[in-house]
Order: C-alpha cells, then structure tokens, then sequence
C-alpha cells in the first residue's frame, strides 16, 4: 500500500515535478474558483481560456518556442479582455456574460487570423500547452509565482472579494473599490489559467479550477470553509490523478481531471449541504 | 479549441476523383500539389522541370493536424494532378478537395505499398515480407518487386499494352493509343477500376486506379469510403516513408501518375526517377550497413512514435512516451517505463523530433542522465537551408544522428 501511494514519487523525479506543479496549482486555483463560483462565473473560466490562446499564440509567432514570450502574450491578450470586459459590464447595458462573450471571440478570431497569415503551421495548441509530466524548471518556477502572487493578492483583498459576492451594491455604496477589485480578480483568474495550460496540459486546466469549488459547495456555505475544501480536494485530485496514470497508464492531465469530477459527483450526493441524497432522505434531515 | 484529426474518409475511393479534365497542353509545365513537403521533395525530383510542384503544408509544418486555408483550395483547383501520402495521413485532404471541386486526379502515393498495422507495437511481422498477392493484385505485385531491385521498372507495364483488364489504372497501356481519346477509353477502365476498388476496401487497402476513373464513378466510389470510414480509422501507421524501399513504390507511383497526366513527358519522368530510385537504392544500402555498426540492443528513444517502418526495415528499435499520433497525452506509467529502459539497457542518449514539443523528452533525458543528442526529422522536412531539406537529406541526418548519439 505505502508502496503504491508513495513509491512513484520517490523513485522518479518527474512524479515529483508533477506532483509539486498539482499541488501548487490547486494551491492558487481553488480560491480563484470558490470566488467565481460565488460570482456566478462558473463559465468565465472557460471563456477567459479561449481569449488567452492567441495572445500566447502570438507571443510564439514573434519569439518561438519561449515559454516567457508564450505566458506574456497570453497574460496581455487574457487581461485586455478581462479589462473590457469589466469595464463594459461596468459601464453599459450588458451583463458580464455578454461582454466577455464578445471579447473572448473577438480575441480568438484576431489570434487565428494573425496565425493563419503567418502561415506558420506548427501546431500551437500543442506548444502552447505543457504537460504534467514535463515539467522543468522554469514551468515549476512560473507555477509556483502565479500562486504565490494569487494567494498574496487574495490575502489583500480577501475582506472586498468576500463581501463582494455577498452584496455588490452594498460595497459600491461604502467604496469605491469595487472596479478596480474586479479587475485585479479577473487578472487572477488569467495568471492561474496561463500557469494551468503549462501544468495540465490542455484547456482541463479550467477543471481544477471550477471543479473542486464546485465540490466545496456541497459540503460548506461559509466562504473560507469552502476555500479551504476546495483547495484540499484539489490537492487529493493532483495525487490521485498521477497515481491513476502512473499504476494505470491513464493520460496524466486527463486522470487528475477525473478525479477532481469524482470526487466532485460523490459530494453531489452525499455533500452536508443539499446533497441529493439528504433529499432522498427528507424525515432524517429534518431530524438533523 | 484543440484540433483534431480529421479523419474522414477512407483512401479507397476518393482517388478516383476523374481525369475528366482536359490533359494539359503540350509544352505546358504541369502544376502538382502535394500535401506535405516530403512529398513535396519527392514529386519534385521525378518532375524535374517540367512540374510545377506546390506544397500545402510546408517544411517544419505538421501534416497531421493541418487547417487548410481557402489558398490552398484554390491551389487545389487550379492543380493539374495532386499528390497525397494517404493512409488517413493527411485526414484533412479529403475535405478540402471535395470543398475545392478540383478536377484533377488525386493520387495517394502510399496506395500499394506494405502498410504496417497501427495498433499497437510489434505487430508488424504478420504484413511483413511481399507478400502482395494476399490483398494485392498481380499487378502490383509485380510493380514492388520491380522496385525492390531498383532498376528495370521501365518494363513495367508495357507487357500489357492493349490489355487494359491486367493493368488497371496506372496508365501504360493507354500509351500511345489513347491520350486522344482518353473519355472512351477511361470508361472502359473505369469499370476495371471500380471492381477492384470494392475488393480491396475490405482490406483498407487501395489499389484503385490512377484518376483513370470517369468523374461519376468517382463519386461513387466516394460516396461508399464515407460508409467504411469508421472502422478503418486509423488501421494503419501512414509515415511509410521512413523506409527508403517504400519510398521507390512512391517515386513509381508518381512516374506513373506524371506519366498518364502528361505523357509527352514520359522520358524524362523516366529517366528522373530511375536516376532518383539509384539513389535511393544508395541511401537504403546506407542505411543498413550504419544500423549494422550500431552495438547490440540499440534503442532509439524519441518523442513520438513515427519509426515503425524504419524499424520494420532496418531493424532498428525505436521507443516513445507517445504514440503514432502527436495528439495522444502521455501517460506517468509510459514515462517511467521509457526511464527504466533507459536506465537497464545502458542508452547513451535520446532524441527529439522536430515537429514534436521537446520539453517531455528532456524530462525523460534529465531523469535518466543522458543527453538530448538532437533532433529527428520524420513527418516534415526542414527548410532547404536546414539539416534536413530534402528527402535524402532527412534520412541521412536522421541516421548519422542516431550513429553519433548511440555508436561506441
């Protein structure tokens, strides 16, 4: 048992590497989840993914394989439609949805067209995305900055970002914080994906964001309490994940994807808050 | 977001795409596309100067997981011949020339060749040796052994001349009598053509004929690769020509195709590839005495899994986290085997691939103390001023690498 859990990570250096790059990951993305979650931008995720794709394939046309060129156009093109993004939902009629629908697939057709006409046709979905299992050092090094700066910014904004979800208008009467926090929060959201893409290998890297918050919610209301079972099952799905692929020869990024869903499907039924099976169970419940 | 493979259509068929379009006039350079530069380079030398070649997918580009552009379909269109690799190499192709309503033949320069199974490794010794004639007309069975001796090819179908029943599609027979009159003629082949093509759908093979098809029965025959599509999906590994001996199949295949589209230039599309096919009889000779002078037990470890054929024909074993496909994700329990062998058969070095991401074989090469000893060329060749700008080029670098790398 101690053999199967422990020995890969012992005896080989890139199931350490991995390992270290899963945890760190789940480290910065789990809050970064809980709280889109909380906005109700379980989806922006997703979206925020595409918009960052031709930044990065863009920061390849001009630099070549460089993963600081790739992560720095991604990072602008990720945060130029954050930024529009807020400000429109902000300042116009439409809702964030909306707005960041419009960017996301004005950026994405922007990168296609300067990549079709570079005529280059190396795959970029390919380079631009890393592996679990090939993480060197300056991946390691850039995985573990994002979530050190993430969890820095989050640690100074945690009081606005909590009350925000709460009650937005509240804190726009109090403050006059609220645009500026958004944006920094959606700048995270950006830093966390780019760092994903290199760990995880493909656009799943949305998967340890949303899925372990969306696990959280099952079983807590309290917002810390949530980033803190979000944070953890992420974490369990980073190992989970690699020993899946290491004693089972499953795809690694897609393995700690799975898991995070499993562990995600068993809180849908069993969680503490409104799983499925406390409804099954009406009599009990209200005993409880 | 992620490209995938298009994989449409099965080979058979789609070939047969008619050559009912006029042939080109005399004195006229005959403009050839072909999908990837390989071909490219191949097609080129049998031309010589009287072919255009254009090329979809250039050097250092993945032919794989292509996106065409509405350029390329125009090239196509105004394309008197094109060539593909086939064996659902280039997926994407398929579309493209439906979309393009190109009139000219298309031929798939894998067609006849000995394909190796893709599933799995190590399975290839069932389909090894010529032994053609299981799934193979005579015809081309008598095509591989002509080639495999590398040189009296010329005879090659002219023993039937005037009897078209023998000599289905690849256009020798016509010589002479027909090129006037190519409508009449083809319907009759056509026929021919079409019966074949039933008989080796089922073996995922295709030995239809070279565009000698009328337009109609091309479009049958398509409309039937779309019902097969499924269950050949990938049965077999299409990087054929990481062994030399395939590779003159191809350059016959594309004398022959050059030969039926433009026959006033049959001499000099004979005379190049007989030249071409010397040297590739040199480069093969090459190749198995440096495989010879490797030590015992030689792996090659590289990023992806395109040497079957190479391994098939020379004996050299290759190994990979990944498989045939550059779309398939690594799994930790293929790496760490990778490593172990490594390690237990005392490998002295790995390579990268050029159109594969390195940073996964580094990994590999860093765990186990061995250096990245360069990269590999094998789905695309490098720009002319690179290690590999030609076909010939490619093999050599390739090869000259691995004897540096792993040679005591």
């Amino acid at each position: 048992m101690f053999d199967a859990l422990i020995g890969p990570f012992i005896q080989f250096d890139f199931m350490r590497r991995a390992l270290f790059g899963a945890l760190v990951l789940a480290l910065g993305a789990g809050p970064i989840g809980v709280f889109l979650m909380l906005r109700r931008m379980s989806l922006t995720g997703d979206a925020m993914a595409h918009a960052i794709l031709p930044g990065a394939a863009i920061g390849f046309l001009i630099a070549g394989l460089s993963l600081p060129a790739m992560t720095l156009g991604g990072l602008i093109a990720g945060i130029v439609v954050a930024t529009l993004t807020g400000l429109v939902t902000r300042y116009t009629v439409l809702k964030e949805d909306a707005s960041l629908a419009a960017f996301y697939l004005l950026s994405l057709a922007l990168g296609v067209t300067i990549v079709s006409l570079r005529g280059s046709n190396v795959d970029l979905m390919h380079v631009l995305f890393g592996s679990v299992l090939a993480l060197d050092d300056a991946a390691l090094i850039l995985i573990a900055g994002i979530a050190s700066i993430t969890l820095l910014v989050l640690a100074a904004t945690y009081r606005g970002l909590v009350m925000e979800c709460v009650d937005p208008i509240y804190l726009r009467s109090v403050a006059r914080i609220g645009t500026p926090l958004h944006l920094v929060f959606l700048g995270l959201v950006v830093l966390n994906l780019v760092g994903g893409f290199q760990a995880l290998g493909t656009l799943l890297a949305v998967g340890l964001m949303m899925l372990p918050a969306a696990t959280a919610r099952f079983w807590s209301a309290d917002v810390t309490m949530m980033v803190v079972i979000a944070v953890t099952a992420g974490m369990l799905s980073g190992i989970g994940g690699l020993l899946l692929s290491y004693h089972h020869g499953l795809p690694a990024g897609p393995a700690i994807i799975l898991v995070a869903g499993l562990f995600y499907l068993v809180s849908l039924f069993l969680g503490r808050e409104s799983g499925l099976i406390w409804s099954l169970l009406p009599r009990r419940h209200l005993e409880a | 977001m992620l490209h995938r493979r298009n994989i449409i259509t099965l080979l058979a068929g789609t070939m047969l795409v008619g050559v009912s379009a006029a042939p080109a006039m005399a004195q006229e350079r005959v403009s050839a596309v072909t999908t990837f530069s390989i071909l490219g380079d191949l097609v080129s030398q049998v031309g010589g100067e009287r072919v255009d070649v254009t090329t979809l997918v250039g050097p250092d580009g993945d032919g794989h997981v292509y996106s065409p552009s509405p350029a390329d379909a125009r090239r196509l269109t105004e394309a008197d011949i094109v060539f593909k690799n086939g064996l659902l190499f280039e997926g994407w192709i398929d579309r493209l020339i439906d979309s393009s309503g190109t009139q000219a033949p298309v031929i798939a320069v894998a067609e006849n060749i000995d394909a190796i199974p893709d599933a799995g490794h190590g399975h290839s010794h069932d389909d090894h040796g010529h032994d053609d004639h299981g799934h193979d007309h005579d015809d081309h069975g008598h095509d591989h052994d002509d080639l495999g001796h590398g040189h009296d090819d010329n005879g090659h179908g002219h023993d039937d001349h005037g009897h078209g029943h023998d000599d289905n599609g690849h256009g020798h027979d016509d010589h002479g009598h027909d090129h006037d009159d190519h409508g009449n003629d083809d319907h009759g082949h056509s026929h021919d053509d079409n019966d074949h093509g039933h008989d080796h759908d089922d073996h995922g093979h295709d030995d239809n004929g070279h565009g000698h098809d009328d337009h109609g029965h091309g479009h049958d025959d398509h409309g039937h690769a779309h019902g097969d599509d499924d269950h050949v999906h990938g049965d077999y590994d299409p990087h054929a020509w990481q062994d030399v001996g395939n590779v003159k199949v191809y350059v016959a295949n594309i004398r022959d195709a050059l030969i039926a589209h433009d026959p006033d230039g049959e001499e000099l599309y004979r005379a190049n590839a007989e030249a071409y096919i010397a040297e590739l009889a040199a480069l093969d000779a090459d190749i198995h005495a440096a495989v010879a002078e490797l030590p015992e037990g030689a792996l090659v470890v590289t990023s992806h899994d395109a040497f079957r054929y190479f391994t098939h024909a020379y004996g050299l074993e290759f190994d990979a986290p990944v498989g045939t496909s550059t779309e398939v994700e690594a799994t930790a329990r293929d790496v760490a085997r990778l490593i172990d062998t490594i390690r237990a058969n005392d490998i002295r070095a790995v390579f990268a691939e050029s159109l594969t991401d390195a940073r996964l074989i580094e990994q590999i090469a860093r765990e186990a103390g061995v250096p990245v000893a360069g990269t590999l060329y094998s789905d695309a060749l490098s720009p002319p001023d690179g290690p590999a700008g030609t076909y010939i080029d490619m093999m050599r670098h390739n090869i000259s690498l691995i004897s540096e790398g792993l040679g005591s």
